[in-house]
C-alpha cells in the first residue's frame, strides 16, 4: 500500500492534478444557470405538452438578441411539430407584448400559453393578465426552468478552453521534441508572427477578401514553411557552430519577430477571405472546434512518433546521452536540426490557427508565447535537462494551463493575480516532478551542507 | 615524541556493490613526503574523498596531531588544515590567480574587497613557491604547470598542513615535472606533511620519503622508499594470484584482419602500428594516460586520425565518424558505460536497439516485436539480469550493463570488438561470465582488442600483449604463459 501513491504518482501525478482542478472548479462555479438559447427549445416545448396534453395556441415572446431568436425559431418548430399552433411570434420589447396581447385579447381566440424567456417573463406587462385582458384569463406564462450546474462544466465552456490553448497545444508538441534533446527554443512566440503575416500578406497580394481557397492553402503551406525553415536554421546554429540553443533561438526570436514587422510594415493586414476562420472558428463533427481536432490529431500523431519511430527513438537517445548516441552511430546534428525544424514548422501552423482565429495577420501575435508553451511541457513533465517528457504529459501541462487561467476567469480572479497563481503552479509541477523522482531528499536540500564530489566518480561505480 | 601530522586507522568505506575501502591505515608526519601507491581501483581515490570531506567513513578513526576528529564536510577538512589538489584543477578559468585563491574568502572591508591586501598575500605565496606568474591574468590563459601553482598557492594561503596531490604529474609536460618536485621538496621543507599520488615510480623513489601500498582497499605495506627497490614496489602493488580467474580458451587464431599503419593524433597516439588477427584476443595496456582509450576512439571514428591507415580484411576503410566504422564491423564498448555507452535513462531495450534500428524498422516504424525477440536471445545467451526489457539501463548492474552494451553490438554484427575496461567497476562473479564471453567471441572468429589496467586481467586473458606508454607502443609481449607483471611495468612506466 505505502507503494501505490509513490507510483500513482509517478505516473499520473499531472493528471490527478488536472482532475483535481476540474473538479475544483465546478465546485466553484456550481450556481443557477438560466437556459437560453436554442438548447433551452426542447425542455420548454417537452414541458408544454406534459402541461396541455391537448395542444392549444401558444404566444411566443422573446428579445431580439441571437439567443433570443435561435431560442423563439427553435421552439416554434419543435411545437408546430407538437400540434401547437402558434398565435404569433414576438421578438421585441414589452410595448411589442403588450401589442400583441391586446390584439390577441381582442380576437377573443383562445390562447393557452405564453413561452417565453426568463427575462422576458419577469415583464410587469405579464402580471395579473387576467384583470388586464379578462379574455386570457385561462393563460399560463411558462418559461425554462433554471437548474443547478456548475458554469465550468458547461459544453460551450469545455471547447472554449481546449479552442483557446489550441495554439499554445500545438507549440508545445515541437517545445517537447526540442526540450527532450536538452535544447530549448525561445523563437516560437514571434514565429507565430511571422507565419500570421507571411499568410496575411500572401493572401492579400493573391486576390484578397476574394482569394481562392488554392490560394489560402498555399498561405498556409508558405507560412509554415518559411517558419519550418528559420527552425532548420536554429538548428544548424546549434550543431553546427555548438551555439548553446537558448542563445542561438534567442536570437532568432528578435530577427523572426523584426521580420515580421518589415514584412507587415509595421501594421496588420486583415484583406482576407471570412473563409480563412474556417479552422479557428469553424466546428466540424460533433460541436468540436476545429483547431481542437487538429490538436488533437496531431498529439496523436507526435505520440506515435514519440514511442513507436526510428526518429522518437533517437530524439530521446540525443537527449538521454548524446555522446553515447553518437558511438552508436546516430547522427546527432541531422536529429537535432530536424527537431528544431519541427518545432519552427508546428509554430508555423500555431501562427496559421491563431491568423484564423483573429481573421487577420499581425506582428504583435505570439508575444511571450514562448514562455506559456515552455511552462506547459514542463508542467507536464518534460525535463529540461533532456532525455525525458511524455507527448501526452504535455497536452496535460497544456490543459493544466488553461483550466486554470479558464477557472480563474470564471470565479471572479483578476489577471494580475492570475500571473501569480500561474508562477506558482509551474514551481509546484517542478516541485511533484522531483518529488515523483521519489528524490524527497530534494526538500530538504536546501537545509543541509551539499557534499562536494571530487572531480572523478570512480569510488561510486 | 609527538604524535604524527596525520593518522589513518581502519577506514571501511562500502558502496552500492562495493568494498572500496576494507581496512585503510596511513601515518603522515609533519614535514614528510607520503607515497600513496596502488592499482587503478585499490581504493586511494576513495581515501582521498574521505580526507576531503567529499565522503564520510562508514568506520575507523582519524587523528591529527593525536586528536581524533570528524570530517562531515569539506569545510570540515580545510579547517582541520587539509587541502587536496585534484588531478582536474578546481579553478575558475575566467578568474585571475588573485580572485581563484582568495575564492570564498575575499579580504574586504565593508563589503568592498581589499584589492591592495590580498595582491600582498598571493605575491607572497608565489614568492614561497619560487613561482613568477602575474596575479591578475585570466587562470584559462595560464599554462597546466601554472595553474598547478595557483592550486597549491591556494592550498597555502588556507593554512594547509596536510596536502595531498592527486597524480600531480600526469597532465604536466615533462619539463614542467622537475620544477613541480622541486616544490613538493620546498614544501616539505617548511613543515608540510604531503600525500603524493602517483603512478611514475620515478617520482615517488625521487621525492618521496615514505610509501604505502595499498590492494583491494587495504593496506599492504608501508616502508621507507630507501628501503624499497622498484621491483619491490611493483610486487607489492600488484602482488595477488588470480590465474584461476581466467578461463582457459581454445581458438585457432588465424589471418591478419585488422591492421593499423602509423596512427597519429596529437601528443596522445604517436605512430601506433599493430595487427589484429582472427580469434585473437590482443590485450592493450599501459598506464593511464598512456594512450590506450585514445587509439580506441581513433579506431572507432570517434575522434580524427591526424595520420594512418586502417585495414580491415584487407580493404582500407575511410572512417570519418562512428557510423562508418560500425558499418564496416568495428564496434566499441567504451571504458565509461554510464557516460558513453548507454544512455541511462532509457529501457535496456531501447538501448540494445540503438545501433541497429535500421534493421528492427520498417518505413521508420519500429518492429517492436523483432526488436524483442532479438533482444530476448541474447538475454538467454548473455545470461542479461534484467527485470524485464522496459527496465530502465540505470537500474541494471555494471556487469549487465556491460553484457546488454555487448548484446547491441553483436546484433549490429560486429567482428572486431574493442573493449575499453571490460571489467571495470563489475563485481568478481560477473567478471567471469564477462571473461567467457570474450572467449566466446574469440572462438567465433571475431578479433578482439581488449584494453585493461588491470594486469593479471590482461595476463590471463591475452594472446599478445601491446605496451604503451606516452602515446607509443613501448613493447609487445608474445610470449604471454612467461610474460610477469613486472615485465609490463618494466616496460609500462620506464
Amino acid at each position: 500500500m505505502k507503494r501505490l501513491l509513490p507510483r500513482l504518482l509517478a505516473n499520473y501525478g499531472m493528471a490527478i492534478v488536472l482532475v483535481l482542478l476540474c473538479v475544483y472548479y465546478s465546485i466553484a462555479t456550481y450556481s443557477v444557470q438560466e437556459p437560453r438559447g436554442e438548447a433551452s427549445a426542447a425542455p420548454l416545448a417537452a414541458k408544454l405538452r406534459r402541461e396541455l396534453p391537448a395542444g392549444g395556441n401558444v404566444l411566443i415572446v422573446a428579445r431580439t438578441g441571437e439567443d433570443d431568436v435561435r431560442f423563439a425559431e427553435a421552439l416554434d418548430a419543435r411545437l408546430r411539430a407538437a400540434r401547437f399552433s402558434i398565435a404569433a411570434k414576438v421578438l421585441g420589447d414589452p410595448r411589442d407584448a403588450r401589442q400583441a396581447l391586446q390584439r390577441l385579447a381582442a380576437e377573443e381566440k383562445p390562447l393557452a400559453a405564453i413561452a417565453t424567456t426568463p427575462e422576458c417573463a419577469a415583464w410587469p406587462v405579464f402580471e395579473d393578465l387576467a384583470t388586464k385582458y379578462p379574455a386570457l384569463k385561462d393563460v399560463r406564462v411558462v418559461q425554462p426552468e433554471s437548474y443547478r450546474w456548475p458554469t465550468f462544466l458547461n459544453k460551450d465552456n469545455l471547447l472554449n478552453v481546449a479552442n483557446q490553448i489550441a495554439v499554445v497545444a500545438i507549440l508545445a508538441i515541437g517545445m517537447t521534441l526540442v526540450i527532450v534533446t536538452a535544447g530549448i527554443d525561445l523563437s516560437v512566440g514571434s514565429l507565430i508572427a511571422l507565419s500570421a503575416v507571411v499568410l496575411a500578406l500572401f493572401i492579400r497580394n493573391h486576390g484578397g477578401v476574394d482569394a481562392s481557397n488554392a490560394t489560402l492553402w498555399a498561405a498556409c503551406c508558405l507560412g509554415i514553411g518559411a517558419c519550418g525553415l528559420v527552425g532548420v536554421f536554429s538548428g544548424l546554429m546549434v550543431t553546427v557552430f555548438r551555439i548553446p540553443s537558448f542563445i542561438a533561438t534567442l536570437a532568432v526570436m528578435q530577427v523572426a519577430s523584426g521580420l515580421a514587422f518589415i514584412l507587415a510594415k509595421g501594421g496588420s493586414i486583415y484583406e482576407v477571405p471570412d473563409r480563412l476562420t474556417w479552422l479557428g472558428r469553424g466546428t466540424g463533427m460533433g460541436g468540436m472546434p476545429n483547431a481542437v481536432v487538429l490538436m488533437l490529431a496531431l498529439y496523436c500523431a507526435a505520440h506515435v512518433v514519440m514511442s513507436r519511430t526510428v526518429l522518437g527513438r533517437r530524439i530521446y537517445a540525443v537527449g538521454g546521452n548524446p555522446e553515447a548516441a553518437r558511438l552508436s552511430g546516430v547522427r546527432v546534428g541531422g536529429v537535432l536540426v530536424l527537431v528544431y525544424g519541427l518545432s519552427g514548422a508546428l509554430a508555423g501552423l500555431g501562427g496559421v490557427v491563431l491568423a484564423s482565429q483573429l481573421k487577420s495577420g499581425s506582428p504583435t501575435y505570439g508575444v511571450s508565447y514562448e514562455l506559456y508553451v515552455i511552462a506547459a511541457v514542463v508542467v507536464g513533465g518534460a525535463s529540461l535537462g533532456g532525455g525525458e517528457g511524455r507527448i501526452f504529459g504535455t497536452l496535460i501541462g497544456a490543459l493544466i494551463i488553461g483550466v486554470i487561467q479558464n477557472g480563474m476567469n470564471l470565479t471572479g480572479v483578476e489577471s494580475y493575480t492570475q500571473k501569480v497563481v500561474l508562477g506558482f503552479v509551474i514551481l509546484g509541477a517542478v516541485l511533484l516532478d522531483m518529488l515523483k523522482r521519489r528524490d524527497w531528499r530534494v526538500l530538504f536540500h536546501a537545509l543541509r551542507p551539499r557534499p562536494v564530489a571530487g572531480p572523478d566518480a570512480k569510488g561510486a561505480a | 615524541m609527538t604524535p604524527p601530522l596525520l593518522e589513518l586507522h581502519g577506514i571501511q568505506k562500502s558502496f552500492p556493490g562495493v568494498r572500496a575501502l576494507r581496512c585503510a591505515d596511513l601515518e603522515l608526519q609533519a614535514g614528510e613526503v607520503h607515497a600513496l601507491m596502488g592499482e587503478n581501483g585499490a581504493g586511494k581515490s576513495t581515501l582521498i574523498k574521505i580526507l576531503a570531506g567529499a565522503q564520510q567513513p562508514d568506520a575507523g578513526t582519524i587523528r591529527i596531531d593525536g586528536s581524533g576528529c570528524d570530517i562531515r564536510t569539506p569545510q570540515d577538512s580545510l579547517r582541520l588544515g587539509i587541502a587536496v589538489i585534484h588531478q582536474e584543477f578546481q579553478l575558475i578559468p575566467a578568474m585571475n590567480a588573485r580572485e581563484n585563491i582568495f575564492l570564498g574568502r575575499e579580504q574586504s572591508r565593508f563589503g568592498f574587497e581589499r584589492r591592495r591586501q590580498e595582491q600582498a598575500a598571493v605575491e607572497e605565496l608565489f614568492e614561497r613557491l619560487d613561482a613568477r606568474i602575474d596575479p591578475e591574468t585570466p587562470c584559462r590563459e595560464l599554462s597546466v604547470a601554472q595553474q598547478q601553482i595557483v592550486e597549491i598557492a591556494k592550498a597555502l594561503s588556507q593554512k594547509a598542513r596536510i596536502l595531498i596531490m592527486d597524480e600531480p604529474t600526469a597532465a604536466l609536460p615533462t619539463h614542467d615535472v622537475a620544477k613541480l618536485l622541486d616544490v613538493v621538496r620546498e614544501l616539505r621543507a617548511q613543515g608540510l606533511g604531503i600525500i603524493y599520488v602517483s603512478h611514475r615510480l620515478d617520482e615517488v623513489f625521487a621525492v618521496a620519503d615514505r610509501a604505502t601500498v595499498m590492494r583491494d582497499g587495504e593496506h599492504i605495506a608501508t616502508h621507507a622508499v630507501r628501503d624499497l627497490t622498484r621491483e619491490r614496489l611493483i610486487e607489492l602493488m600488484v602482488g595477488r594470484k588470480l590465474e584461476a580467474e581466467f578461463p582457459k580458451r581454445s581458438s585457432a587464431i588465424g589471418e591478419e584482419r585488422l591492421v593499423t599503419r602509423g596512427l597519429n593524433r596529437g601528443n596522445s597516439v604517436r605512430d601506433v602500428s599493430f595487427a589484429l588477427r582472427r580469434g585473437e584476443v590482443l590485450g592493450l595496456t599501459g598506464l593511464v594516460g598512456a594512450g590506450r582509450t585514445e587509439v580506441a576512439r581513433l579506431l572507432f571514428g570517434a575522434d580524427r586520425r591526424d595520420s594512418g591507415s586502417i585495414v580491415l580484411d584487407g580493404r582500407q576503410l575511410e572512417i570519418r565518424s562512428p557510423r562508418d566504422a560500425i558499418r564496416a564491423g568495428i564496434c566499441l564498448l567504451t571504458e565509461d558505460r554510464k557516460q558513453q555507452g548507454l544512455v541511462l535513462g532509457l529501457p535496456v531495450l531501447d538501448n540494445f536497439g540503438l545501433p541497429n534500428l535500421r534493421r528492427f524498422s520498417r518505413a521508420g516504424f519500429i518492429r517492436e516485436t523483432a526488436e524483442r525477440s532479438a533482444f530476448g536471445g541474447y538475454v538467454r545467451r548473455l545470461q542479461i539480469k534484467a527485470a524485464n526489457p522496459e527496465q530502465l539501463a540505470r537500474n541494471l548492474s555494471g556487469g549487465n550493463q556491460q553484457k546488454v552494451v555487448l548484446a547491441k553490438w553483436l546484433e549490429a554484427n560486429a567482428e572486431i570488438v574493442i573493449i575499453d575496461e571490460p571489467t571495470r567497476g563489475i563485481d568478481v562473479g560477473a567478471k567471469v561470465e564477462i571473461y567467457h564471453l570474450i572467449n566466446t567471441l574469440a572462438a567465433a572468429g571475431k578479433a578482439v582488442l581488449m584494453i585493461s589496467s588491470e594486469l593479471p586481467e590482461v595476463l590471463g586473458m591475452s594472446d599478445r600483449i601491446l605496451v604503451m606508454r606516452e602515446g607509443r607502443i613501448a613493447g609487445e609481449i608474445e610470449d604471454t604463459a612467461h610474460a610477469t607483471q613486472e615485465g609490463i611495468m618494466q616496460l609500462a612506466t620506464r
